[in-house]
């Protein structure tokens, strides 16, 4: 297991934005009454979102105010998910998978890429470029394995994964971010998604995908009537 | 000549998302298509159909679907009833529930109202990864779709069934897509697996009768019972029927996703889709056939092999989640298999002393296999240790953490032996095997 612990530095004070109140009471809404506990994990996620991408302290508490819950309950599920920041990252925060199926195409030598151009590895923390632009952490598997080697990159803009790197295009795409250029998700060499790079051999049967007619069930004979 | 999956015969028509994914487009495709006469069928209708298919559950285990929807009890008490769709996609070498959500949500959901009426849930909460924004994005999307269509909601249908889905998101934990830490995940709380009996279909979400499903299983719903429980049986040997998404990632020469029809000779799957292996079929060392968890094999088990649960097991293998890790003659497969290790280490939830202690050392132990720098009784050791940890723990992640060890061990030890060797000698533990030109 991951042991997790809040920064020592901590701000003083932290209020719930209004925006971030009206966007936890929709998740509270999904839940039977007297559930909102369910809405925490979504609402720490919010949280994080407003205060610039980390958990701090009196952020936890908030929530735990917010949702009428123990501190305890909170801080437990906080330290729990590792996509929990419990202290601060930078503005474009990189999070590289490094487990087995991005480590056998070259997750390794993207970390290089990392370590060249932000900082060296700190095992079970994060690292912060000393401008605070970029900040890279080793994470493991994002599903994403057909697209292997790949990171998420989380800033105020959303979270979104960039597939089929290598060590030039992740160099590049590290460069333009810290310059503050835009960049585009998704696989960056020419695939759509995770169809083989060489074009997808099924999926392109002409007339397959707007024809399909309504035809009589099978297996009807002892038909029951009607919904009860 | 193994005779291949035809598109017509594709239950995901737009699972690389060259299609349009939206309502209208799906419902083209054949999503929604006469959901209202499936409900008419009734329940029994629904679940015998679904156990006549054969589907077996897609997230790894293998359960027959249409029994786990049975044992929901008969008659709705004051606790009401609960579908949750397991989509916390988690397990290394697996990335096909992503698919499915980003580029075919409405088959999905259509599966969910199907089998939420078939067990008498008004209401379905769908899991998905932390991770996955982009695709829990649109995933809800197409719910607000399907709600303003009348196709969910009060009268889903026009069936009479009231029926409600959620998108529900984790943050970051492998151990949530075990069915009841995700439960408790769903319920707010640190995932912990919970000790079973009670099953969920008695006690599972807020203690009242829960099913859990893998995305898959409830997306193939709908298009079988429309083409019939007879149709997806011809797929695949007995007791292993259906398509399904198989997941081809590592030293290939085109990673991809791709349904093909269970039972397909792996060699077959790997050279037809992705491009075969890098530097040749000689060139294979060995491949992880159903995601990490599952123990490897060598080529010489690959070359025929079939991928289906029973062939799999035969092996000593699985078909787990599909998702296969393939690795050619240039790796070095006990640092893959040392990596995977840290994996299960990172992510046991801590809960159980055998595994929340067994996965850091058998970890550090395979770091040291790695670095050579071991006993050659340590090898046997180790592999003991795996036993005391496999089923000592209230969850299979102490289990999926052993068998990847005992695979390597069982089919790569004299490779282990010999780094060993090569450090007392003082040469180079590893050199890589590069393929012949």
């Amino acid at each position: 297991m991951s042991a997790r612990r809040l920064a020592k530095e901590q701000p003083d004070s932290f209020v719930l934005s209004t925006a971030s109140k009206k966007e936890i009471g929709k998740w509270v809404k999904k839940y039977p009454k007297g559930r909102q506990a369910s809405a925490l994990i979504p609402g720490l996620w919010i949280v994080q979102k407003q205060a610039g991408g980390w958990l701090p302290a009196p952020a936890l508490e908030a929530v735990a105010e917010h949702l009428d819950m123990p501190y305890i309950r909170v801080y437990e599920v906080a330290t729990f998910y590792t996509m929990f920041n419990l202290a601060p990252v930078g503005e474009h925060h990189i999070q590289l998978c490094g487990t087995t199926p991005c480590w056998l195409r070259g997750a390794g030598d993207l970390k290089k890429v990392c370590e060249s151009k932000i900082g060296p590895q700190k095992h079970g923390g994060t690292t912060v470029s000393a401008d605070g632009k970029l900040s890279w952490i080793e994470v493991e598997c994002l599903g994403a394995c057909a697209n292997a080697p790949m990171v998420q990159i989380s800033n105020a803009d959303g979270d979104d994964y960039y597939e089929d790197l290598d060590v030039e295009n992740f160099g590049v795409l590290l460069d333009d971010l810290a310059m503050g250029r835009k960049v585009s998700p998704g696989p960056q060499n020419t695939r759509h998604t995770s169809e083989p790079i060489t074009g997808a051999k099924t999926l392109n049967t002409k007339g397959l995908y707007n024809k399909v007619k309504k035809k009589k069930l099978p297996n009807t004979g002892k038909a029951k009537a009607g919904v009860k | 000549m193994v005779e291949l999956l035809q598109d017509k015969d594709r239950i995901f028509t737009n699972l690389y998302g060259l299609q349009d994914w939206k309502l209208e487009a799906a419902m083209k495709r054949g999503a929604w298509l006469g959901t209202k006469e499936i409900l008419e069928q009734g329940r029994e209708w629904i679940i015998d159909n679904m156990k006549a298919s054969g589907l077996r559950g897609r997230g790894g285990a293998g359960f027959p679907t249409g029994l786990k929807w049975s044992f929901m009890p008969k008659e709705v008490t004051n606790r009401p009833h609960y579908l949750v769709v397991n989509a916390d996609e988690s397990e290394p070498g697996t990335c096909k529930d992503r698919e499915m959500l980003r580029h075919d949500p409405h088959l999905l959901l259509e599966g969910c109202l199907v089998a939420s009426f078939a067990m008498q849930a008004h209401a379905c909460y769908i899991y998905v990864r932390g991770e996955y924004i982009q695709e829990r994005n649109r995933l809800q999307a197409a719910i607000d779709q399907a709600y303003k269509a009348g196709l969910v909601g009060k009268n889903a249908c026009g069936s009479g069934w009231d029926f409600d889905v959620y998108m529900h998101h984790g943050a970051g934990a492998y151990i949530c897509g075990e069915e009841t830490a995700l439960l408790e995940s769903l319920e707010g709380k640190k995932g912990q697996p919970r000790l079973k009996p009670p099953f969920p279909a008695n006690a599972g979400l807020y203690g009242c009768p829960t099913t859990v499903n893998n995305v898959e299983s409830i997306a193939v719903g709908p298009t079988i019972l429309r083409r019939g429980a007879a149709w997806f049986k011809s797929f695949g040997r007995d007791n292993n029927a259906g398509t399904k998404v198989f997941c081809i990632s590592g030293h290939v020469n085109a990673p991809c996703n791709v349904e093909e029809a269970l039972s397909i000779p792996m060699k077959t799957l790997i050279e037809e889709y992705a491009g075969g292996v890098r530097g040749g079929w000689d060139n294979l060392k060995c491949v992880i056939p159903g995601g990490s968890s599952v123990p490897l094999l060598p080529r010489e088990i690959c070359d025929e092999v079939l991928m289906d649960f029973d062939a799999l097991s035969a092996v000593k293998s699985g078909l787990g989640t599909a998702g296969m890790i393939v690795m050619d003659k240039s790796t070095d497969v006990v640092a893959a298999i040392a990596r995977l290790s840290y994996f299960y280490k990172h992510e046991s939830c801590g809960q159980c002393t055998p595994c929340r202690e067994g996965t850091g050392w058998m970890w550090r132990v395979m770091e040291r296999m790695v670095s050579g720098e071991a006993e050659t009784s340590e090898i046997d050791m180790l592999l003991d240790v795996s036993k005391q940890v496999e089923g000592h723990t209230i969850c299979a992640l102490g289990d999926a953490a052993a068998w990847p060890i005992q695979g390597l061990i069982r089919h790569f030890r004299p490779e282990i032996e010999e780094r060993i060797n090569n450090y007392r000698a003082n040469k180079p533990v590893f050199v890589s095997q590069v393929a012949a030109e």
